[in-house]
């Protein structure tokens, strides 16, 4: 037998790249804030702003763990929402979907897609245009709330009504 | 940005004759088996390689921590040393070794020839048989000597326990640096014991969920860098990147086929819901896999290609569905008591390594094909996304502790758990194939 164990091994060619030119696509800068987009700060919100919408209206609806239902208070949101949105059509509207962490990545990006689609018909059946409303799912990935404790994750658990683009 | 797309290395490997006129059984000193009770790792001397000054030293060391970390092999202290190896080409004094209950014994010497490359050679001896076991030598174009330190222990692993070895592997993950409501995520790769860090994304995006090809020269992974989150595959060596498929909304979870020729991953119908798609690189067409109104995502293809295993809630919560790689005969396998979710087909074929939610724990576990015979590894309190050695006898994943996430591996005896050196925080490990 005289079993000496030699592997063969072809000839390897390795060759790895340090940092590649992932094309640095510089995210068009946006404005996230009532702020950026040139409102006062402080004060009353001029009636059809988008400080208007998040602070008079409420910009965000809550979920249940695993759930992308529209609860009670969240279709009392949507409602005051889908009424200022068909009173102000100027404003395209992305709805961002959002899970907490307690679920594993790739379900919770299908999560917060459904999330976000369930809102963007809710809204619908009140009346928006469906062409005015885009989607996109943020799965676990942008928290508001970053402590370990249910009352974070519930925060977390969320679809964000955004105007203009303007992120949450 | 730098480019570096000049080959590394250039292994040749011979084997070295043995100086003991020896004849062995192809048997293994270590024996593997995952149902028994406490295996006792092997106590094994690694002597400081021969000439080259710090390097010998650097790669005995590099080949000591690859066996030790597999948790199969014990390496003995080095003052516990009696002979002090001058010519590892030579039979060394048994005795020696037998004294300290050193099972195993490696010698070995690396130097540089003339032409610039570098030459490691070592030798396996068997204390207690007073024979040979195996020995090799191998060139390096570089002085690339972690590389041949991880062939050296890949070949001791071989030789000692009848199984290939990991460790002349990489890893892809996401690099997470930054507040946690505002993480930078990257694209970066590493060796399998966290050496040798390289980004390969800029962190402008979030990126996510990097898998690598067959081959090794390729990842598919999901980018935000549209806006959209899409599925993107990128030649690690020219750093080309490439949209996968044409889809109007968000695809994500992806991951090769088998034989490279397929991408298999979640597409986001308008209604909300996940289906699951796998589209040919050649041609570019797309077949649709499942078609339920419910999520159904993280498909994982068996190592022939024939199944696909995925994540379904469509019974109400997530549970591990398996399914012909054409779509046919859905069948339920998991039936725990929990959510299930990340599959993935072990590359021996044998068992689906999974996350499993229950009583507010995140376990990482394994079952069967058919789902019998669960067995869990780990528990944590946030841990997820299992991913393969290319044995199939390890498994890495990442776990949120302290602020943010960190590389972890575990045996599949799940007694042998070992934390991943990075950086930063570091989540969604792939590990690669070997290459054959």
């Amino acid at each position: 037998m005289g079993r000496i164990a030699a592997l063969t091994r072809n000839p390897v060619m390795m060759a790895l790249v340090a940092s590649l030119a992932i094309a640095g696509c510089a995210s068009k800068k946006t404005p996230n804030s009532a702020a950026d987009l040139g409102l006062s700060g402080a004060g009353a919100a001029t009636p059809g702003s988008a400080q208007d919408f998040t602070v008079n209206i409420g910009d965000r609806i809550f979920f249940d763990t695993d759930s992308s239902s529209i609860r009670a208070d969240a279709q009392t949101t949507l409602s005051r929402q889908a009424q200022w949105l068909n009173q102000y059509g100027q404003y395209a509207i992305v709805i961002e979907g959002h899970a907490d962490e307690r679920g594993t990545r790739e379900y919770n990006l299908a999560l917060g897609a459904r999330r976000a689609a369930a809102t963007r018909d809710f809204l619908v059946a009140r009346g928006v245009s469906g062409q005015r409303l885009k989607t996109i799912s943020y799965g676990k990935e942008r928290p508001v709330a970053v402590c370990d404790d249910i009352s974070c994750w519930s925060q977390n658990r969320r679809a964000v009504t955004t105007l203009s683009g303007a992120g949450s | 940005m730098k480019s570096i797309l000049k080959p590394l290395l250039m292994i040749v490997a011979m084997a070295l004759g043995t100086t003991a006129a020896a004849t062995l059984p192809a048997w293994a000193l270590v024996e593997l088996n995952v149902n028994k009770g406490n295996v006792e790792p092997l106590p094994i001397a690694i002597t400081d390689f021969q000439g080259g000054d710090a390097l010998g030293a650097e790669i005995s060391g590099i080949v000591s921590a690859d066996l030790k970390r597999s948790g199969l092999f014990a390496p003995i202290d080095k003052s516990a040393f009696i002979e002090k190896i001058s010519n590892p080409d030579a039979t060394p004094r048994f005795e020696d070794w037998k004294v300290i209950n050193a099972q195993a014994l490696v010698t070995g010497s690396v130097s540089k020839e003339a032409d610039g490359r570098v030459r490691a050679q070592y030798r396996l001896w068997d204390t207690f048989a007073g024979q040979q076991m195996s020995g090799e030598q191998f060139f390096a174009n570089d002085a690339n000597t972690r590389r041949v330190a991880h062939i050296i222990a890949d070949a001791i692993y071989e030789r000692l326990t009848g199984e290939k070895g990991y460790f002349d592997t990489r890893v892809v993950f996401i690099d997470e640096s930054g507040a946690k409501n505002a993480r930078k995520k990257r694209l970066a790769i590493m060796d399998q014991d966290g050496a040798n860090v390289r980004y390969l994304s800029n962190g402008k995006s979030i990126v996510l969920t990097p898998r690598f090809s067959p081959n090794r020269q390729e990842i598919t992974y999901m980018s935000y860098e549209s806006g959209q989150p899409k599925v993107y595959l990128l030649q690690i060596e020219t750093g080309q990147r490439e949209l996968v498929g044409d889809f109007p909304g968000m695809t994500f979870a992806p991951r090769f086929s088998p034989d490279g020729q397929k991408v298999i991953m979640s597409l986001l119908r308008d209604d909300g819901n996940s289906n699951i798609f796998a589209m040919d690189l050649r041609s570019r067409s797309t077949t649709r896999l499942t078609n339920s109104a419910a999520i159904d995502t993280s498909p994982s293809y068996s190592p022939d290609g024939s199944k696909v295993v995925f994540t379904s809630d469509r019974g109400g919560r997530a549970q591990i569905y398996v399914m012909g790689a054409d779509g046919s005969g859905q069948t339920r396998i998991s039936f725990g008591d929990g959510v299930y979710s990340t599959p993935v087909w072990s590359p021996r074929g044998d068992l689906i390594a999974f996350t499993k939610q229950t009583a507010g724990e995140f376990q990482i576990g394994v079952m069967r094909i058919d789902g019998s015979g669960e067995r869990i590894l780990s528990t944590g309190f946030q841990q997820e996304g299992p991913t393969w050695a290319p044995n199939g006898r390890v498994l890495m994943f990442f776990r949120d502790s302290a602020g943010g996430p960190k590389l972890v591996s575990v045996d599949l005896t799940g007694r042998n758990e070992q934390s991943i050196p990075t950086a930063n925080f570091a989540s969604d490990p792939a590990w690669s194939p070997l290459l054959e």
